[in-house]
């Protein structure tokens, strides 16, 4: 999903630019405000975003015969909710940036929004709508891991359409997608799967804090086996 | 718990390897396993788009590059590696 360097036009790197700086500004206040009320959180934090280390640096093979990457933003997106996604989101896209010429500086914004806001709002939605209908956190988690993923993806098909509209918005976002989304679909998957590995270490040692944030209901936390 | 978690991670590893299987023999002179990023630049460059702006670096061979993933996937293994031992000897305690 990584936009790379110079491949938008300026208009739209700046469009994005707007769109994902309130969001992370935000990210950051409420960061500093969860940490503020509870410091036991930081680990989390940390956690998640090493969790999206991980993960995007994973290029996958995929069915389809091309390789992508997971995104990592479902386990952050859970614990966090998407602003603070966005502020780990754009750690980890600086890094491959800077060092790794993967992504860019001048499509931060945009390469944010999919993988840091949007993508990773909508697993989050995808996470809510499971807990309130009682399907417990695992089912909750890996369709929010799946949903940001596969999301992520769509976004920047819309980005790349929306700046390149040939022949038409319609055609062009069609054309992005099939580049994108067949190769995503069993990687996000593979992600989902992994996620919920993680989720379930977080069950067994770190319930106390889940059951604290509201994440989990009591039903949720496993008996003893840790 | 453990053995959900080896299901879940048997489960990864086929879908990862699946498609090594099926095509087994091809490579990226054949056309395979290249990266959806670059098919999705190609596309751009396909409208006749130039880029406007370069990298401020790139690393300068394919080792190097390689070098940076694993050191991006190395920091993030060691943070959650840390994090679950310190939870689990925590627990241990109480």
């Amino acid at each position: 999903m990584h936009i790379m360097e110079g491949f938008l036009p300026p208009m739209w790197c700046l469009i994005w630019y707007i769109v994902m700086i309130p969001i992370v500004g935000y990210g950051l206040y409420q960061i500093r405000k969860m940490v503020d009320e509870n410091p036991d959180i930081t680990a989390l934090l940390a956690v998640s975003g090493a969790f999206m280390f991980v993960l995007s640096s994973l290029k996958l093979p995929s069915v389809t015969g091309s390789c992508s990457h997971p995104c990592g933003n479902g386990l952050g997106v859970a614990l966090f909710g998407p602003a603070v996604t966005g502020v780990l989101a754009t750690i980890v896209l600086l890094f491959q940036a800077l060092l790794l010429a993967h992504g860019g500086i001048t499509t931060l914004g945009a390469n944010c929004v999919s993988m840091g806001i949007v993508g990773p709002f909508v697993g989050w939605l995808g996470y809510k709508a499971c807990q309130k209908a009682g399907l417990g956190s695992k089912v909750s988690i890996f369709i929010c891991a799946f949903l940001a993923d596969i999301v992520t993806y769509v976004v920047t098909s819309i980005q790349l359409a929306l700046a390149f509209p040939i022949p038409n918005l319609g055609a062009a976002i069609a054309k992005f997608f099939v580049i994108f989304a067949p190769t995503q679909l069993p990687l996000a998957i593979a992600e989902a799967l992994l996620t919920l590995i993680i989720w379930n270490t977080l069950l067994s040692y770190k319930s106390d804090i889940l059951l604290k944030l509201n994440l989990i209901n009591p039903q949720d936390v496993p008996s003893g086996d840790a | 718990m453990k053995h959900e978690n080896l299901i879940l991670l048997i489960l990864t590893l086929i879908i990862v390897i699946a498609p090594m299987v099926i095509y087994s023999g091809l490579g990226e002179d054949q056309g395979y396993f290249g990266g959806a990023d670059d098919a999705g630049s190609d596309a751009v460059s396909e409208t006749g788009y130039k880029p406007w702006f370069e990298s401020f670096w790139e690393p300068p061979s394919g080792e190097i590059e390689s070098l940076l993933f694993a050191v991006q996937a190395a920091i993030g293994a060691i943070i959650i590696g840390y994090a679950v031992g310190y939870w689990k000897g925590q627990k241990k305690v109480e």
